[in-house]
């Protein structure tokens, strides 16, 4: 359990209000595969949690596990204090699969009419929940068109629109801009920072390092069915980083000379750039002496604070994207 | 093109349980035809008959122990014992129309009191038409089975009463040759004598040969017996094989229409659509029952819509008929609809949906008499009909339409199919476990 996580339960231990959500110890296997390995998470209330890791890390069994739809081998998962598969658990979830899990012959209004009543609403409060909904979505003009005649973007937008009908007080995206174009991405961003204006805790699945620091107040790193870090993007990066920078130096001469200097200098090759990690600028100036004097020829550099895709790779030894 | 080839053939190698059906299909098919189609070569299917004995003369007994004899017939003369009634009544001319009427069996034939008199009618002159005949009552819905039963009668007679006949001939060469001279007389007499003891010798359970051929003129009713035949059920009825083939065909595609509709659950178990319901309010018993639901009404939809169209086109009784074909039509929608749920949760892809589906639907109704009645087909047939939807249906909607029976007379055929169809639900709830959680 991760020292925030310690932090935030000590605290609702305390107060004695239930967390939004609580995980400890999930794990899930199948078969041999061992899809989730001990997770323990917790989620405060208003609060964006980043869920960052490469595909299979495990992100999506979590996630099934808090909504239900996967029974963990061991561990718990506490929904303001009740079981994942407990009604008041279920209606107090919001689930957003990667899937585009709508019905392709309903209208956008249909589908939302359908979903609400599932999940209990009817009436004249179904009617302006869905209302809401296609505005939230941009979908308002689209209400009476049928889903599979959507563009790819329109879809994803009403796939979030479900999730979110009856008003869910935690909401659960699991990759929610997959195939989606820049354009529709920021729509939906934008969408997700309504719905964080309207008090919503959010768990927010990617392998986006740049949608985790846009989105999330907190991130957890997700790896082989681990959480191997979590924290605020500066407690991820200082913590791996410290203070030091990143210097990334395009270059060209002998490769074996490159190798050589980028070695030389505890850097690595990365799509044909040599990276270094430096704890003060004043550190470049030997490097590019150094460079000199091998014979190498300075194409471009430059010098930039480390990120989430950094401290994947400072941890794991891989891309996140790997 | 090769690679077009190899993408499909790696498809169908993906999906084993279709690539197996793909085989398996046309072999099963061939297998259930060759077993239906070749039994009907080997073994004619016995009808069942009633025999009632009214007149109770030397002939008459004569008579019936040859039909009891005959082995294309299946003749009875008093209803089978039991438990409640260890020695049954006979059959009176009452209780045997009765029957026909159930459809318990396919021709009554009674034996009218005086007809032991002059039982054999050469020519058929007027000179008959005053003496009692042979009534044969049968069920129009079954053209084959009176006239089997007209050629047996026949044949019966020819073996069964030498005698008679020989009596029967003097009479008619007295009547249109003169008399015979003492000597013909005294001759005709004696081997008369020994006719007699051969009938009375045949009538002590002797089995007449079988070897005459079976088949019976044209119309069965010319031959020395005289036969007054009587439909007893479907008189009335101007189209008599509609309401059968309404039932038969509408029961067939309603099975088709089920288990496709029904395959709407693997469609939404692919997207991820099931998921997301289920982790909505909706468990996995209310979500099948209200897919049960949808697909028993839209079974019961498109059942409506085909006796709809066959009142509007061919003039099928229908409006008379609104309380049973209610009855019958939602128990029928309900079992399919069933059925349907069933192969959905079974199967783990479409293409393995619509093998099976085939598969079974196809069989059902080919012994189930979806596709041609099941009197046709030999008894073992017959019996295997049972075990199918198609045949309680059918037998359902034949009490409702072509026999004229109330609703209560129905609770058989509504009890099974409502039975069948809770039992199916259960076990597609039980299937539908796989996708409940992981």
């Amino acid at each position: 359990m991760s020292a925030t996580t310690a932090k935030l339960a000590s605290a609702a231990a305390i107060t004695g209000a239930a967390l939004p959500l609580q995980i400890t110890g999930l794990v899930k296997r199948f078969g041999m595969l061992t899809a989730v390995d001990g997770i323990s998470l917790t989620l405060a209330p208003g609060e964006c949690l980043g869920l960052l890791g490469p595909n299979g890390a495990g992100k999506s069994t979590l996630i099934r596990s808090i909504v239900g739809r996967v029974i963990p081998n061991t561990g718990t998962v506490s929904i303001f204090g009740n079981a994942a598969q407990s009604t008041a658990a279920r209606q107090a979830l919001g689930w957003v699969p990667q899937e585009l899990a709508i019905y392709p012959r309903l209208t956008c209004a249909e589908n939302l009419i359908a979903f609400g009543r599932y999940h209990g609403l009817s009436g004249s409060k179904l009617r302006e929940q869905s209302a809401w909904c296609l505005e939230w979505a941009a979908l308002t003009d689209r209400a009476k068109t049928v889903a599979g005649e959507l563009s790819g973007g329109m879809k994803r937008r009403l796939n979030m629109a479900v999730g979110i009908i009856h008003q869910p007080k935690i909401v659960l995206m699991d990759e929610p801009t997959v195939g989606v174009d820049p354009q529709s991405r920021n729509r939906i961003f934008e969408m997700i920072e309504a719905l964080r204006a309207h008090g919503a805790s959010l768990i927010y699945t990617t392998h986006y390092m740049e949608e985790a620091e846009r989105l999330c107040d907190r991130i957890a790193i997700v790896d082989h069915g681990r959480v191997i870090a979590e924290g605020t993007y500066a407690e991820l990066v200082r913590s791996s980083f410290g203070s030091r920078s990143q210097v990334i130096a395009r270059v060209t001469g002998a490769p074996e000379a490159i190798a050589a200097w980028t070695t030389r200098h505890n850097g690595r090759i990365t799509d044909g750039a040599s990276e270094f990690t430096i704890e003060q600028p004043t550190e470049v100036s030997p490097l590019l002496t150094d460079a000199a004097s091998a014979g190498i020829e300075l194409e471009d550099l430059a010098l930039r604070r480390p990120n989430l895709e950094s401290v994947f790779l400072h941890l794991t030894g891989r891309e996140l994207r790997d | 093109m090769f690679a077009i080839l190899q993408t499909a053939f790696a498809s169908l190698r993906r999906d084993r349980a279709a690539l197996a059906l793909a085989f398996i299909l046309p072999i099963g098919f061939f297998t259930i035809f060759a077993i239906i189609f070749g039994s009907m070569h080997d073994t004619v299917p016995r009808v069942r008959v009633i025999v009632v004995d009214q007149d109770n003369s030397e002939a008459s007994k004569s008579l019936v122990n040859a039909l009891l004899h005959e082995d294309t017939l299946r003749v009875s003369t008093h209803p089978e014992a039991s438990k409640a009634q260890p020695n049954p009544p006979d059959y009176t001319a009452q209780s045997a129309e009765a029957a026909v009427k159930a459809g318990d069996v396919s021709v009554a034939l009674i034996i009218p009191q005086g007809w032991g008199a002059n039982p054999v009618s050469f020519g058929g002159s007027s000179q008959n038409q005053n003496t009692p005949k042979i009534q044969l009552l049968n069920d129009s819905s079954d053209a084959i089975a009176p006239q089997v039963v007209s050629g047996m009668l026949q044949k019966a007679a020819m073996t069964s009463l030498p005698a008679t006949m020989a009596e029967m001939g003097q009479k008619y060469t007295e009547k249109y040759v003169g008399t015979l001279t003492p000597a013909q007389q005294k001759q005709w007499n004696d081997n008369l004598v020994y006719l007699k003891k051969l009938q009375q010798d045949r009538a002590q359970n002797t089995a007449p040969s079988a070897a005459t051929s079976s088949s019976a003129s044209g119309s069965g009713f010319n031959g020395i017996i005289g036969v007054q035949t009587r439909s007893v059920v479907g008189e009335s009825q101007n189209k008599p094989m509609i309401s059968y083939y309404a039932a038969a065909v509408g029961v067939m595609f309603l099975l088709f229409t089920a288990s496709g509709s029904a395959g709407a659950l693997l469609d939404e178990a692919d997207s991820g659509t099931l998921d997301r319901v289920l982790s909505s309010r909706i468990g996995m018993t209310t979500l099948l029952a209200g897919k049960l639901t949808y697909n028993t009404l839209l079974a019961f939809t498109q059942l409506a819509a085909m006796f709809v169209f066959g009142w509007a086109v061919f003039h099928l009784d229908l409006w008379t008929h609104i309380p049973g074909f209610l009855v019958m039509g939602l128990s029928t929608a309900f079992a399919v609809a069933a059925f349907g749920m069933l192969l959905a949760s079974l199967a783990k892809t479409r293409a393995q949906l619509g093998a099976i589906s085939t598969l079974l639907i196809l069989t059902m109704s080919s012994i189930g008499g979806s596709m041609f009645p099941r009197y046709l087909m030999s008894d073992a047939m017959q019996k295997a009909g049972q075990f199918t939807l198609n045949s309680w249906a059918i037998d359902g909607f034949t009490k409702v339409f072509w026999r004229d029976q109330p609703v209560t007379a129905l609770w058989p055929q509504v009890a099974v199919l409502l039975g069948a169809g809770a039992v199916l639900f259960l076990l597609a709830r039980r299937f539908a476990r796989r996708w409940e959680f992981s």
